[in-house]
């Protein structure tokens, strides 16, 4: 498939010594929305930063929108590709409109600055991420849950056809999970943004995601809609729990 | 019209809140330049030898533009006003424009408030090479530098050199490992130093001189040969303020960004580093300024390097330019002393203004 944004070959990529993931061949095709799952350390960020460029293979090719990642600029990365790290810290106190610019980075004039179109973008990523009512305040005193709306904000400022995030709802409470995950939907209907999240939640997985990887073992275990790639095997052999033990105990077993 | 712009502003709060921002920073830039020429005429008009305002004005229009003003002046007062006031409160001015950019530099690479221009041994190293300067039994001058400014600015280029080659060794994260690094270092040659200082004999008081800093031996000379690389690289940071902004969020966040961290930070060090040698070199160890200064920009205008740099440059110029003025009045003390007991207190009070408070 020559119309990937994202490809990867044959990838094997770690750090020193360990190799975390191995053979590793990966297609995702434009306006795709694919949820990554798996256990604690089966390779998930490791893919992630392979994808974004942060991490290069030790074998293999990885290519982003045509290019091989490596070949790029970080700034021609960035105007491909957002990422909305799980946590950040601020250093100093920055309202939250200052940091949502941030954004902008990669597309303002390195000297002048911010224009009249970088506003624009921030001014709608804050209302489509629901923030209005934060603007003016320091982003230093949010709660981490609020923090992460703000992380998804900037992703959003970026205006870049892929967007990839790092466990966006981890401290989320339920109404915010949903929303967001109804904002990665919005986004990818409306501007055919393709998103690929890292994801804890089984579930958020399956309703909002018509693509799951699973990744164990140093590579994917599973690739294919909710149904197949979470089907109760797959979910015993990869987490090692039976789905029904995920379940509240007033939902009766089949 | 007015209505207007209130209804657009109702209706966009951004645009609204960032043409109030506009207006905030014309302000401080109009306060900093007044501040600043204030200051530039008091160094000037004021000093121990009393020099009248008309004779005073009348040497700096013949020195300036060639202009008689038909007023009498003495070759004293002509020395005076023209070979040492001057220079040296252009001096003040541009160390203190060099000690608040570097110092805003550092904190936004290190991303660590707690940072300053001497953080990673600079200070510790310039010291050192003043002291065996000051030991050395040779006196040779090298592009306007004395021994002791050029060994000055050697080490503190060695020693900021010399912590990041090592800082690149182990695991640690880039940033932490640079301020671990720049501890360990400064604390080693701090202890060099403390031998220098033991085995200086009379010239002990010419090392402390150093080490609390002033402006006691400005010169034209001096001046010129500092102060392109001070301004030059002031302005080449302010160049890359999108790579300052950008680590805003972390270093990792930087390169999603767009940031090539691993390049800027070499860059920006560098200058940074580059800066902080030529301030050191010519007026010693003066605290406080490039610490203080950023932090109260940000409290003013926000994080935005573009609006922190070149506001720092303007009020480090000013801070310092007055605790000349101030250290002259009383006698000539080190203008250190000055700089430590303004800004002590001033640095006090902004933390227990800023709500979130520090975390490192």
């Amino acid at each position: 498939m020559s119309d990937s944004v994202i490809s990867l070959h044959g990838v094997a990529a770690g750090y020193g010594e360990r190799e975390v993931l191995r053979g590793v061949d990966l297609e995702i095709a434009p306006g795709e929305r694919v949820a990554v799952v798996g256990p604690n350390g089966a390779g998930k960020s490791t893919l992630l930063r392979l994808i974004t460029g942060v991490l290069a293979p030790t074998r293999g090719e990885v290519w982003l929108g045509g290019d091989p990642v490596g070949s790029l600029s970080r700034i021609a990365i960035a105007r491909r590709l957002a990422v909305v790290p799980q946590v950040a810290v601020l250093p100093f106190s920055a309202r939250v409109e200052e940091v949502v610019a941030l954004g902008r980075l990669p597309h303002e004039d390195p000297l002048r600055g911010p224009r009249a179109a970088d506003v624009l973008a921030i001014e709608s990523a804050i209302a489509r991420v629901g923030l209005d009512g934060f603007v003016g305040r320091d982003a230093r005193e949010l709660s981490l849950g609020e923090r992460q709306l703000v992380l998804v904000a900037v992703a959003v400022a970026q205006e870049s056809p892929i967007v990839v995030l790092d466990e966006p709802t981890v401290h989320l409470d339920i109404r915010h999970q949903v929303d967001v995950m109804e904002l990665l939907s919005d986004l990818n209907r409306r501007d055919g943004t393709t998103v690929i999240a890292v994801l804890h939640d089984l579930g958020l997985a399956a309703r909002y995601f018509p693509r799951v990887l699973v990744v164990n073992g140093g590579g994917i275990a599973a690739d294919g809609p909710p149904a197949e790639a979470l089907s109760r095997d797959q979910i015993q052999s990869v987490f090692r729990v039976d789905p029904w033990q995920l379940t509240p105990p007033w939902v009766a077993a089949p | 019209m007015a209505t207007d712009r209130g209804a657009l502003a109702a209706s966009r709060p951004l645009v609204g809140r960032i043409a109030h921002a506009r207006g905030r920073v014309f302000r401080l830039v109009v306060i900093g330049v007044v501040a600043v020429v204030i200051a530039g005429m008091l160094g000037i008009a004021l000093g121990t030898v009393a020099v009248s305002p008309a004779e005073t004005l009348a040497i700096l229009a013949r020195q300036l533009f060639g202009l008689d003003l038909g007023v009498a002046t003495t070759p004293g007062a002509e020395a005076i006003v023209w070979d040492i006031r001057v220079p040296r409160i252009l001096t003040a001015m541009v160390v203190g424009t060099g000690l608040a950019v570097a110092g805003a530099t550092f904190q936004g690479l290190l991303r660590n408030p707690l940072a300053d221009p001497y953080v990673l041994g600079t200070a510790s190293g310039a010291a050192l090479g003043a002291a065996i300067a000051v030991l050395l039994p040779i006196r040779i001058a090298f592009l306007q530098f004395g021994l002791l400014q050029g060994f000055a600015f050697a080490g503190a280029l060695v020693a900021i050199f010399v912590v990041y080659r090592l800082s690149r060794i182990g695991g640690l994260s880039p940033m932490t490992s640079l301020l671990l690094t720049g501890y360990a270092v400064g604390s080693l040659l701090a202890a060099g130093l403390a031998l220098a200082m033991y085995l200086s004999g009379a010239a002990l008081r010419q090392i402390f001189g150093f080490l609390l800093g002033g402006f006691d031996l400005a010169s034209w000379e001096l001046l010129l040969g500092t102060a392109p690389i001070i301004l030059i690289g002031s302005a080449l940071i302010l160049v890359r303020a999108r790579a300052l902004n950008g680590m805003l969020l972390g270093e990792e966040a930087a390169n999603h960004l767009g940031i090539d961290v691993r390049r800027e930070r070499a860059i920006l060090l560098s200058l940074a580093s580059l800066v902080t040698a030529a301030a050191v070199a010519i007026s010693g160890l003066i605290g406080f300024v490039g610490l203080v200064v950023p932090h109260v920009v940000r409290l003013l205008v926000g994080p935005n390097a573009r609006l922190v740099i070149p506001l720092s440059a303007l009020f480090g110029a000013a801070l310092l330019a007055y605790a000349d003025v101030i250290a002259r009045l009383l006698g000539d003390i080190p203008v250190g002393v000055v700089t430590a007991v303004i800004g002590a207190p001033f640095f006090l009070a902004l933390l227990r203004r800023t709500r979130t408070g520090y975390e490192l």
